[in-house]
């Protein structure tokens, strides 16, 4: 039988390379002045979603919310091996806190229908939050495994998995569907030159428009005939707003968000002093006092 | 993130200056098969956009997975025992990266699951797989096997492996060497029968087999009972099987990631591939120009990597309160290095646009039924031109690798010669590559018949032609006035009508051919981005000094070398 793994990813301002200043004077992220890149542990989830293709047999689904341009790490995901992709984008996103995030990204999981599994990332390296994984189980009421590295086992109604902890790894159970947010604990394939160069012309009808935005009016019945090419090819990303997956424009974006930021601070961490310790008995136990009492330790 | 492509600006420059158009059109048939498979590019710049975005994402698998894993791949390599050769598990999991990146198939038929990219894209992708491990290269540049049977198998044979080789579910070997037969293919003994039903068998030996352990195997084999010379023989595949034995591995001074064996055929069953008699003439012929080409980027890789480690350890290093970089004696070290290899770069991608040519031509002569005079002829200069530039260019980036890896070392200082650092690595790397697939000196003898004939005259004049003015026009004049004297010095032992001495001086020629040549392809790609001029200044100025001496050395007609050898050997 073939199972359906719905990947949630997202795209993130890259923080290891900041080009420019990373942060706007009101202390917002200056998003032009970061790269906007797959987030590291999403490709890991998706890595480990291709694996179960690869091992069960599966159809791999990702879905993304964020504006137009998240369709980059759409089709990123369809040169890896992804069969499907949604992007949820809609102005009454914007703005969103982990709870109208995880409460729009249900809405999109069961708008799509029945699914196996679903992944995510533990957690997106611009906010470090790792609660929408948890979050969005919740709403679906569906059991999670948080902090997953690899799966052990798949049949059609449970999944085991590993996860490590402090002095060995423990396997869980779970019935499906499940949620699993997903560690680093696999290398992420390489994009594929033949899936490369089929899935570069998978386009939302927004972008297919957007394409043909110089044309006159003459070219609409081309335009449909076009995206019916796309979908005959399944190269349509499907596009849903906040109506299409039924969600309450109360509980999306901004007016969903009760996450209220108080302020940022910057903080630059400055180097002290060397200071040499004796390799001697002594030597250790004072330094370890000496972080005792600080309260680096204990 | 590092990407070997993107981080390498000469490298883009040729990609984007590279002029592919011909070849590609004609390699997609004017963009027709687009219609017949989704991947197929709709046109040139639809194909371009398809040759960057693979090259980034074989760049950026050299840099963060292969380029990593390369140390502990040298020190351990694969291992031998009862017979069976096992790939040390790094080796794989590179190999696994490269099928998974799609790329195991680069110039194949779409309809066998290939990227049908031509030879120049491809040859970008083994220069990086080399930088990030020159012993990968050895396994990955094995793609001209399934283009050998792509040219030369029966339509049964492309049906059954071509698919598989494009998904990387079988690796390739090609079986020509044996113990007293290197360089002179032609006295190959390995034999090659018929039983009662036309099946054929394979029985003898082959040595220096790299990749012996391949599942499929090309086989150069004495077909004809009772000939003697490359006449009597034919080339054949069979796949591994018990009668095959891999008896050894060899112990080597460096590409230690890829297994060289020594093969043992107990009448192994075979299929011939190609016609008969005609294995090294054809189809040895153009397996052997194509892993020319795949050694001068496994050799332009090996520099590429060994000039980085360099210019970053001299950056570092300080000495005398600064760092080495500022004295003279290491930056006109460092500059050289850089030199030679963006002349090599230069040389090896106008060689592989000639070898892009001479295939969509010399197919279309072969499988085009109305084709024209002006199509034929197009077809017998592109031959002339790849079969004199394949030699030059594989002398040229192999010994360029030896001399970068050589001066790598030298400026890492006591540093470079420890384990520690990774240069030492480049030097054994390196020091096959102007051995293997004919030696420095084998290529100047392929290379001497066109240099002679004037097989470039063509090229050379045409970028002689193009418009440079003011410090361009002048070294211009300085590249024209090296190619009087070559005009000269062909002359001159041409009418001396004397082959000992035509082969002793044969290097000096092809050499001072390279300089001309390299010269103005510098030049030309200065004329299309400015900052290039230093580079081409700095190569023809260099040249100058190099160039003269060899001049003088064809023109002096010493024959004592000859005349007096033995007695000098002998003392």
């Amino acid at each position: 039988m073939s199972y359906t793994v719905i990947v949630f990813v997202k795209q993130v301002p890259d923080t290891q390379n900041i080009t420019g200043d990373a942060m706007k004077p009101d202390g917002t992220v200056n998003r032009a002045a970061l790269p906007a890149i797959f987030n590291p542990e999403d490709l890991n989830a998706l890595e480990l979603a291709l694996q179960l293709k690869d091992r069960f047999g599966a159809k791999v689904v990702v879905g993304t919310m964020g504006p137009p341009n998240a369709t980059a790490v759409l089709r990123a995901s369809l040169y890896r091996g992804a069969d499907e992709c949604i992007l949820l984008t809609d102005r009454a996103f914007a703005g969103a806190d982990t709870l109208a995030t995880s409460y729009a990204l249900s809405c999109c999981a069961k708008k799509y229908g029945k699914f196996d599994l679903i992944l995510c990332g533990r957690q997106a390296i611009d906010g470090d939050t790792a609660q929408v994984g948890p979050q969005l189980a919740e709403k679906l009421a569906i059991p999670q495994l948080a902090y997953v590295e690899d799966v052990i086992d798949l049949s059609k109604d449970k999944v085991s998995v590993k996860r490590t902890i402090e002095g060995g790894y423990e396997v869980l159970e779970a019935p499906t569907p499940v949620l699993m947010t997903v560690i680093e604990g696999n290398e992420p394939r390489p994009m594929n030159a033949t899936r490369i160069m089929k899935y570069k012309r998978a386009r939302t009808r927004s972008e297919l428009a957007k394409d043909h935005a110089d044309a006159n009016y003459t070219d609409a019945e081309s335009l449909v005939e076009e995206a019916d090419n796309l979908v005959a090819k399944n190269l349509l990303i499907h596009e849903w707003s906040a109506e299409d997956v039924g969600a309450d424009k109360g509980r999306v974006g901004l007016p969903g968000s009760p996450t209220k930021v108080k302020k940022i601070q910057s903080v630059i961490l400055t180097g002290g002093d060397a200071k040499s310790v004796e390799p001697t008995e002594a030597g250790i136990s004072d330094l370890i006092h000496e972080l005792i009492e600080d309260h680096t330790l204990g | 993130m590092a990407n070997f492509f993107t981080e390498n600006k000469d490298l883009q420059f040729t990609l984007a200056n590279l002029d592919l158009k011909e070849a590609s059109a004609l390699r997609e048939n004017n963009y027709e098969y687009a219609k017949e498979f989704d991947v197929a590019p709709c046109d040139y710049a639809d194909a371009q956009d398809n040759y960057e975005r693979v090259l980034k994402v074989v760049g950026e698998v050299c840099a963060d997975n292969i380029a990593p894993r390369a140390e502990e791949v040298d020190e351990n390599g694969p291992h031998f025992a009862d017979g069976v050769v096992t790939y040390y598990p790094l080796t794989v999991q590179n190999i696994k990266d490269l099928d998974n990146a799609g790329v195991s198939g680069a110039m194949l038929d779409h309809k066998y699951g290939g990227l049908n990219f031509p030879a120049s894209v491809y040859t970008m992708m083994t220069e990086m797989v080399s930088r990030a491990d020159a012993s990968l290269q050895n396994l990955f540049g094995l793609q001209d096997i399934a283009e050998t049977i792509s040219d030369y198998g029966t339509q049964e044979q492309k049906d059954k492996y071509l698919p598989l080789f494009a998904s990387g579910e079988v690796d390739g070997a090609m079986d020509l060497t044996e113990p007293d037969s290197g360089s002179d293919l032609q006295s190959v003994r390995l034999r090659a029968y018929q039983d009662e039903n036309g099946q054929w068998f394979l029985n003898g030996m082959k040595r220096f087999i790299t990749n012996g352990c391949a599942k499929v195997h090309l086989v150069l084999a004495r077909s004809e009972e009772g000939t003697v010379d490359g006449r009597g023989l034919s080339m054949f595949v069979c796949e591994k099987c018990p009668e095959l034995v891999v008896r050894r591995i060899e112990n080597k001074l460096g590409i230690h990631g890829v297994a060289t064996a020594e093969l043992q055929y107990n009448d192994v069953p075979a299929e011939l591939c190609g016609q008969r008699r005609r294995g090294l003439t054809k189809a040895v012929m153009s397996l052997m120009n194509g892993a020319r080409i795949a050694i001068s980027a496994q050799a332009l890789g090996i520099a590429e990597a060994a000039f980085f480690e360099a210019r970053k350890y001299a950056e570092e290093r300080k000495q005398f309160k600064k760092s080495i970089d500022k004295f003279p004696a290491v930056y006109d070290m460092l500059t050289r290095m850089k030199t030679k290899i963006v002349a090599t770069r230069a040389l090896l991608y106008e060689t592989t646009r000639a070898v892009d040519l001479r295939y969509v031509y010399t197919q279309m002569v072969e499988h085009k039924a109305d084709i024209t005079v002006e199509e034929r002829q197009k077809a017998k200069y592109w031959v002339r031109v790849a079969a004199v530039l394949t030699p030059m260019c594989k002398a040229q980036a192999t010994e360029v690798a030896n001399q970068v890896a050589y001066d790598a070392i030298q400026i890492h200082g006591g540093t470079g010669f420890m384990k520690d650092f990774p240069v030492e690595r480049f030097y054994r790397d390196a020091r096959i590559t102007n051995i293997y697939e004919g030696t420095t000196q084998l290529q100047v003898v392929a290379a001497i018949g066109g240099v002679m004939q004037h097989h470039n005259e063509d090229r050379i004049k045409e970028l002689m032609a193009l418009p440079f003015e003011g410090m361009l026009a002048r070294l211009k004049d300085k590249v024209a006035t090296f190619y009087e004297k070559q005009l000269e010095a062909i002359k001159y032992v041409a009418v001396k009508k004397d082959t000992e001495y035509q082969s002793l001086v044969a290097q000096c020629l092809v050499e001072m051919e390279a300089f001309i040549f390299v010269g103005m392809l510098m030049l030309r790609d200065a004329l299309k981005d400015s900052e290039r001029e230093v580079l081409a200044e700095r190569y023809i100025l260099d040249a100058e000094s190099q160039f003269e001496e060899r001049f003088m050395r064809v023109m002096s007609g010493d024959l004592t070398t000859i005349d007096k050898h033995r007695e000098i050997i002998d003392y």
